[in-house]
C-alpha cells in the first residue's frame, strides 16, 4: 500500500487579538529520555556530545535548532532532533505524535497565559529558558519560555479544546483592552 | 437630591437607567443608590421577615439593605447591592423580596404579625407532625420570606479566573493602602494594590480631609497616578479580596463588565487566586449603628454614610437632616451638610459632656427613643434628660462608633481580640502569617495614624522580603480622636434592629439569650443574625454587646464568631469561569473523529473521547438495526474499530519485567519478546484495578495497553507502586496513549485484509512484531475483543485518519466495515469479556472467575488483601451470563432475586452490570453478578429494574456465550 496520509491534530490559522498571536508550532522529532539510576552524568554527557545536554527541573537547554526540555522528575523532552543513541542509559520513546504544540507570543502572551496557567509567569519568575509541566486550564500542560515567548505542549487529541481554551481568553484580554481604552 | 454642585461625579456624562420600571437620570461615577437618592427614592427594597420598606444604610458592599436585581436580556442577577452597582446607559434594576413592588408589597402582612414572628418562631410553631417541614411548612416560608430570585435560565455570560504573584498585596486604598503601596512600589517591589471600589481612595473620596496640605482626594489621585506609572504595581480597582488562605494565598472577585452594558466577550466577573509574599491589609473601618427603637426607616443612614453620598456624589440625603451620635467622627458629617447648604436639625449625643457644635444644637446625653415615617423617615423623638422632644427631620444620620474590617484576619480561625479602650475588636497577633493589618482595620481611626501605620507596615514586609524601603515622607494629615463612649441599644418602645438584612432585633436576642442560646455561635444560628448576604458586618457586634450585656458577661468574655470567606458574596460563576457546559471537561478526539462523522455516526461520550456508537446505512432507522448487522459482520466477515482510546504506556529497563510481575497477579517475566500476554491488576486492598494485556517488545521493553476509562488511574498507580516500593528499580515509564493511533480489525477475513496491506505476518495468537504499514512503520497485534480472529494495528497518530480511511475502505471492499461503540459492546458480551461494567471497584478477581489467575508463586500489590475473609466463597455475588426466558429486553442495573421473593432489598440476589441485543445467539445477553453464580449455572432468576418497569424471568448461565472454547479466536 501507499504511505498513509498524514494529518496535522489541529489546522488554524494563527490567531492574533488582545495583544498576542496564537499558533500551531511543528517543533519537530520529539523523544522522551528517562535516564536510568546512576545514569543521569552519562546521559548529560551523551546529550552534550549533541550539544545539547541534561537540563535542571523546570529548565529547557537550547542548540543547534533543537532543545531539551524538562518534563518531570528524571525526564526530559529532546526536541527538535532525533535523540543520540542512549541505549543502557536512559529510556527513550518516540512522542512525536502524541503533542500538539502551540505558540503564544506578544505583550500580552503572559496575561493571557495568567488566566489559564497557575504558575507565577512574572519574567522574574519564568524567564526564556524556563519550563513546567502544568495545567492548562483542565489540560495537561508542558510550558516553556523563549525569547520569542511561551511555547505550550498538551496531548494531541485535545487540541481543538487547547486552542478554544487560548482563543476565548484572548477575545476577553481584547474586549477588557476595549473597556480600559474607553474609561 | 442632587446638590448644585461638588462631588466626584461627571456631569457633562449623564447616564439613564430604570429603576422598578421607572425611568431615571444620574451620572458617570454614581451609584445606582446615590442616583437613586439623588431623584428621591428613598424606597429600594423590602426586609427579609417583616417585609418592611427599607432605603440605603451604607455607602459600601456591606449594605443590608438596598439589595436589588439587576436585569439583563432575560437574566436576572439578585442581591446587588445598589451602593456597589454603578449606574451606566440602559442599566435596569428592580426592588426584590417585594410583590408587586417595593412600594406596595402585599407580604407587609407579616409586619402586622411580627409580635408571632420573634427569633425560633418556625422551629417552635411548625414542630408537628414531623414529616409536614419538609413538605410544607418550608418552601411556604421559603416563599414569604427571601432575597431575590434567579431567572431559573443558564448563565451564559462570559466569566473569567486568573493567576496573579506579587510581592505586596495592599488590600485597600485609603490612606493606609495607598501610603503602604506606594512605599513599597518606589522600594522596587512588585505590588499590587486591591480596591473594592470602582475608584481608589477609600475614606479620602468621602470626607473633606487635608492630606499633605491639599484635599485628601487630590492627594489620593496623586498617588494613585503616579503608580499607575510604574511597571511594578498593577492595580486593580473594583477587586475585592474576598479571602485569605494558606501560604499567602488569597481570592479576589474582580467586577469586570457589571459596571457597563453587557459587551461581547467581556467578563462579568474575574475570580482571581492572587499569592503574596507579604500582605497589607489596609480594609479600613465600617461604622456601626445604634439600635434604638424603629430605627429602620427609610432616611436612617450611618453618619460616614451622610458625607459619602453628600461629599463623592453630591447627593443630599436629605432635606433636614438629624444626626445621633457617640463619637466625635460623626461631627464631621454635621460639618460637611452644612458646607452643602443642607440644615442640620440637631445633634442628639449621648455623651453628657459631648461638645457644642457651632450651626446646630446639641443635645447632650440625648437618645433617639422612637421614629416615625412608614415610607420614609418623617419625625424622631428624643429623650433628653427625662424629657421628650419630638423633630421633623428625613434623614437621620447614625454613628455608634467605628468597627475595624478585620475579616480577612479570621479566616486562617484566629480570633478578633477586644480593644476596651476603643471599644472595638482588632486583629489577633499574626493572625494570618504574612498579613499586616494596618490603619482603621487595626484600630487606628485618624488619618494622621493610617498613613503612618501604612508606611510603617510596607517597611516591615519589605524588611521581611530584603528589599530596602525607599525614604518616603510622612504626609500631615488630620489627627483627631475618635473620643467614643459605646452606646449599643437604645432602651423604648417599638423594635430597635441590630441585623437589618434578616430582621434579628434586640429582643430576638435578648430572647435566644432567655431560652438558653447564650453563647455567640448558638445565638447566630438562632436568631439568624449575621447569616444574610452582609454576613453580620452591620450587625455582629452590636448583637454581641447586647448579648452581652443579657448575660451578664462582658463583650470580650462572649467573643465574637470567626468571619470566614468569603468577605463579599462571590458567584459561583466567577469561581468556575470558562467550566460550564461544554467548558466542563477538555474534549478528545481520536484521529478517525472525522471520518466517523463523515459516515454519519452518532459520537458518543466515553470519559472524554468521543466515539462513533454505530455506523448507519441507508434504510436502517435504529441503532439495533445498525448494531446487529455490524455484529453479524465482525462473525462472518471483517469490521474495523478504532481502539485508540486505550491507554498505551512503554516501560523500559532491566526491572520492567520484575515491575509487571510486581503489580499484574500474573507473570509477565516470563512471556517470550513478541508475544503479548493478558493481565490483571489490583489495587492495594485487593479489588480489581483494571485489566489489559502487555506485549514484550525487547527482553527490557514491554508496551502495556489499559483500558479507556482507567488509563490515567492506572498511570498513576504505577507512579505510586514505582515511587513508593520499587523506587531503586532499573525502570522508566511514559504514556504512548496519544502517540499512536489503533485500530482493531477483527472477523475470519481479517487475515486477509492485513494481508491486502502488504503486511505478510504469520502471527500466532497473541503475537506482536513490528511492521511497515505502507512506508510507515507500525506494530501489529494479534490480539481479540470480538472473539474473532483479531489484529490490531497502530502507527503513530499522524498517520491515524488516513489509516482508517484506508483499513475501512478495504473492509467495505470486502463486504465488511466499520463498527461502532455498540457493536464492540455486544461483541464482548457474546464473549463474556469484562469492563469497567463489571470491574467497577467492588469486585474481587474470584468474583469475575479470575482468581486463578492471581499466581502462587510470586507476590503482587493486593494479593494479601484479596484473601482476607469474606472475598472468597459462595456468599460473593460472581459473574454469570443471564438470558431471558422469552424475547424481551433486560437493562443494565437490574437487580435478581429468586423466583417467588418479593422484590425488595432484603431478598437482593445480585444485580446486572451489561447487556446486549445478540444477533449471533439471539434475543438479550447479559452479564450479572450473583450470589453464589457459578454454583447456580441452568438456575432461573427474576430480574426486576423498578425504574424501567421491567420484570422477567432470565436463565443463569456461563458467562461466556460464544465460542466458549476460543477456538475461532485462535484460528
Amino acid at each position: 500500500m501507499p504511505e498513509p496520509i498524514a494529518t496535522p491534530a489541529l489546522d488554524h490559522p494563527p490567531f492574533a487579538r488582545g495583544g498576542a498571536t496564537l499558533a500551531l508550532a511543528d517543533p519537530g522529532p520529539m523523544t522522551s529520555v528517562a535516564p536510568f539510576p546512576g545514569q543521569e552524568t552519562a546521559v548529560n554527557a551523551a546529550l552534550q556530545g549533541a550539544g545539547l545536554g541534561f537540563p535542571a527541573p523546570n529548565r529547557v537547554i537550547e542548540g543547534q535548532g533543537a532543545r531539551v526540555v524538562w518534563t518531570g522528575r528524571a525526564q526530559a523532552f529532546v526536541i527538535g532532533v532525533a535523540a543520540p543513541d542512549l541505549t543502557g542509559l536512559a529510556a527513550t520513546t518516540d512522542q512525536t505524535d502524541g503533542w500538539v504544540a502551540l505558540t503564544l507570543a506578544g505583550p500580552s502572551a503572559a496575561d493571557i497565559l495568567m488566566r489559564l496557567v497557575p504558575l507565577d509567569l512574572r519574567p522574574g519568575a519564568f524567564p526564556p529558558g524556563h519550563a513546567a509541566r502544568s495545567g492548562l486550564n483542565h489540560l495537561p500542560l508542558i510550558l516553556w519560555r523563549d525569547a520569542t515567548g511561551f511555547t505550550l505542549m498538551t496531548f494531541r487529541s485535545m487540541a481543538r479544546t487547547a486552542w478554544h481554551e487560548v482563543e476565548t481568553v484572548m477575545d476577553a484580554t481584547e474586549a477588557r483592552a476595549g473597556l480600559a481604552a474607553r474609561a | 437630591m442632587r446638590l448644585d454642585a461638588g462631588g466626584l461625579i461627571d456631569r457633562s456624562r449623564p447616564m439613564s437607567f430604570r429603576f422598578d420600571g421607572r425611568a431615571y437620570g444620574g451620572f458617570a461615577g454614581d451609584t445606582l443608590a446615590s442616583a437613586l437618592m439623588a431623584n428621591g427614592v428613598r424606597v429600594v427594597g423590602r426586609s427579609f421577615k417583616y417585609h418592611r420598606p427599607r432605603g440605603m444604610l451604607t455607602a459600601g458592599s456591606e449594605e443590608p439593605n438596598a439589595l436589588v436585581e439587576v436585569l439583563e436580556d432575560g437574566q436576572q442577577t439578585p442581591n446587588v447591592r445598589a451602593t456597589v452597582q454603578e449606574v451606566f446607559e440602559g442599566l435596569s434594576a428592580q426592588g426584590q423580596n417585594a410583590w408587586p413592588s417595593v412600594r406596595w408589597d402585599v407580604m407587609e402582612v407579616n409586619d402586622l404579625l411580627s409580635p408571632f414572628l420573634s427569633a425560633g418562631f418556625y422551629y417552635k410553631t411548625f414542630m408537628w407532625p414531623r414529616a409536614f417541614w419538609e413538605a410544607i411548612y418550608e418552601p411556604v416560608i421559603r416563599r414569604a420570606a427571601g432575597l431575590g430570585r434567579l431567572s431559573g435560565r443558564h448563565d451564559e455570560a462570559a466569566y473569567e479566573k486568573a493567576h496573579a504573584f506579587c510581592d505586596v498585596l495592599v488590600i485597600g486604598s485609603g490612606p493606609a493602602g495607598l501610603m503602604a503601596a506606594q512605599v513599597a512600589a518606589q522600594s522596587g517591589a512588585d505590588v499590587i494594590l486591591a480596591e473594592e471600589d470602582a475608584r481608589m481612595g477609600g475614606r479620602l473620596l468621602a470626607d473633606r480631609g487635608m492630606v499633605d496640605g491639599q484635599p485628601g482626594v487630590d492627594w489620593a489621585a496623586g498617588v494613585v497616578a503616579e503608580l499607575a506609572t510604574m511597571p511594578n504595581v498593577r492595580l486593580m480597582t473594583r477587586t475585592t479580596v474576598t479571602g485569605a488562605y494558606d501560604d499567602g494565598t488569597y481570592g479576589a472577585l474582580e467586577r469586570v463588565g457589571l459596571h457597563v452594558a453587557p459587551q461581547p466577550n467581556l467578563p462579568r466577573e474575574c475570580f482571581w487566586r492572587i499569592v503574596a509574599k507579604q500582605t497589607v491589609l489596609a480594609a479600613g473601618a465600617l461604622e456601626r449603628a445604634i439600635a434604638h427603637p424603629s430605627n429602620d426607616r427609610p432616611g436612617i443612614m450611618m453618619a460616614g454614610a451622610v458625607r459619602a453620598y453628600v461629599n463623592r456624589w453630591a447627593v443630599a440625603p436629605g432635606k433636614r437632616v438629624t444626626v445621633f451620635a457617640n463619637n466625635h467622627s460623626a461631627r464631621a458629617t454635621v460639618r460637611d451638610l452644612i458646607a452643602a447648604g443642607v440644615e442640620v436639625a440637631a445633634v442628639i449625643d449621648p455623651r453628657p459632656d459631648a461638645p457644642d457644635e457651632p450651626g446646630t444644637r446639641v443635645f447632650k446625653g440625648a437618645r433617639v427613643v422612637g421614629t416615625k415615617g412608614r415610607m420614609g423617615l418623617k419625625e424622631i423623638t428624643i429623650d433628653h434628660e427625662g424629657r421628650a422632644f419630638r423633630f421633623e427631620t428625613d434623614c437621620l444620620a447614625l454613628s455608634g462608633g467605628w468597627n475595624p474590617t478585620l475579616h480577612l484576619t479570621s479566616h486562617l480561625g484566629k480570633r478578633p481580640v477586644w480593644r476596651a479602650d476603643i471599644a472595638a475588636f482588632v486583629p489577633g497577633d499574626n493572625a494570618v502569617p504574612g498579613m499586616i493589618p494596618a490603619g482603621a482595620c487595626n484600630g487606628d481611626f485618624s488619618t494622621a495614624a493610617c498613613l503612618a501605620a501604612g508606611q510603617a507596615a510596607a517597611v516591615r514586609a519589605l524588611s521581611v522580603l530584603g528589599i530596602k524601603p525607599a525614604d518616603i515622607a510622612l504626609p500631615a494629615a488630620e489627627d483627631d480622636a475618635t473620643d467614643m463612649t459605646p452606646l449599643w441599644a437604645v432602651e423604648g418602645k417599638g423594635r430597635a434592629w441590630l441585623d437589618f438584612a434578616n430582621d434579628v432585633t434586640v429582643k430576638d436576642v435578648k430572647l435566644s439569650a432567655q431560652e438558653g442560646f447564650s453563647a455567640n455561635e448558638h445565638m447566630k444560628r438562632y436568631t439568624t443574625q449575621g447569616m444574610a448576604p452582609d454576613q453580620g458586618k452591620n450587625s455582629s457586634i452590636g448583637a454581641l454587646a447586647v448579648l452581652a450585656d443579657t448575660t451578664g458577661k462582658g463583650i470580650p468574655e462572649t467573643g465574637t464568631t470567626t468571619y470566614r470567606p468569603p468577605f463579599v458574596p462571590v458567584s459561583i460563576a466567577a469561581m468556575g469561569a470558562g467550566a460550564r457546559g461544554m467548558g466542563f471537561a477538555p474534549q478528545r478526539f481520536t484521529t478517525s473523529d472525522q471520518a466517523s462523522r463523515d459516515r454519519g455516526a452518532p459520537m458518543i461520550e466515553a470519559g472524554m473521547w468521543y466515539r462513533p456508537s454505530y455506523f448507519p446505512k441507508p434504510g436502517e432507522t435504529t441503532w439495533r438495526e445498525a448494531c446487529a448487522r455490524e455484529v453479524a459482520m465482525v462473525r462472518g466477515n471483517v469490521g474495523v474499530a478504532d481502539v485508540s482510546t486505550l491507554g498505551k504506556i512503554d516501560l523500559q529497563g532491566a526491572d520492567a519485567a520484575r515491575f509487571l510481575d510486581f503489580v499484574y497477579t500474573n507473570t509477565f517475566s516470563t512471556l517470550p519478546v513478541g508475544r503479548v500476554r493478558y493481565g490483571l491488576m489490583l489495587r492495594e486492598d485487593g479489588f480489581v484495578l483494571d485489566d489489559g494485556t502487555s506485549a514484550r517488545l525487547a527482553d527490557d521493553r514491554y508496551l502495556m495497553t489499559t483500558t479507556t476509562a482507567a488509563a490515567g488511574l492506572v498511570m498513576r498507580h504505577l507512579e505510586f507502586v514505582h515511587q513508593a516500593f520499587c523506587r531503586d528499580f532499573a525502570l522508566r515509564f511514559i504514556s504512548v496513549t496519544e502517540t499512536w493511533a489503533q485500530f482493531a480489525v477483527a472477523g475470519p477475513r481479517a487475515r486477509a485484509l492485513i494481508a491486502s496491506l502488504g503486511i505478510v505476518q504469520n502471527l500466532p495468537f497473541m503475537g506482536v512484531a513490528s511492521v511497515m504499514v505502507g512506508g510507515v512503520q507500525g506494530r501489529l497485534f494479534r490480539i481479540s475483543f470480538s472473539g474473532e480472529e483479531g489484529y490490531e494495528i497502530a502507527v503513530p497518530a499522524r498517520y491515524g485518519a488516513g489509516l482508517f480511511r484506508d483499513l475501512v475502505a478495504r473492509a467495505e471492499t470486502m463486504g465488511g466495515g466499520a463498527y461502532g461503540m455498540e457493536a464492540l459492546n455486544v461483541l464482548r458480551i457474546e464473549k463474556g469479556f469484562i469492563t469497567h461494567a463489571e470491574i467497577h471497584g467492588r469486585t474481587t478477581a474470584f468474583d469475575i472467575g479470575m482468581a486463578g489467575m492471581v499466581s502462587a508463586k510470586k507476590d503482587c500489590i493486593g494479593k494479601a488483601a484479596a484473601q482476607r475473609p469474606g472475598l472468597n466463597g459462595p456468599e460473593r455475588e460472581q459473574l454469570v451470563g443471564l438470558r431471558p426466558q422469552g424475547d424481551v429486553a433486560i437493562s443494565a442495573g437490574a437487580h435478581l432475586f429468586n423466583p417467588g421473593d418479593e422484590a425488595k432489598r432484603e431478598n437482593d440476589q445480585g444485580y446486572v452490570t451489561s447487556v446486549g441485543p445478540s444477533p449471533t445467539l439471539g434475543g438479550y445477553l447479559g452479564l450479572a453478578f450473583l450470589k453464589d453464580g457459578r454454583a447456580r449455572h441452568g438456575a432461573t432468576v427474576r430480574l426486576v429494574d423498578h425504574l424501567r418497569g421491567i420484570d422477567v424471568l432470565c436463565t443463569v448461565c456461563d458467562p461466556v456465550f460464544h465460542d466458549r472454547d476460543g477456538g475461532k479466536m485462535r484460528a
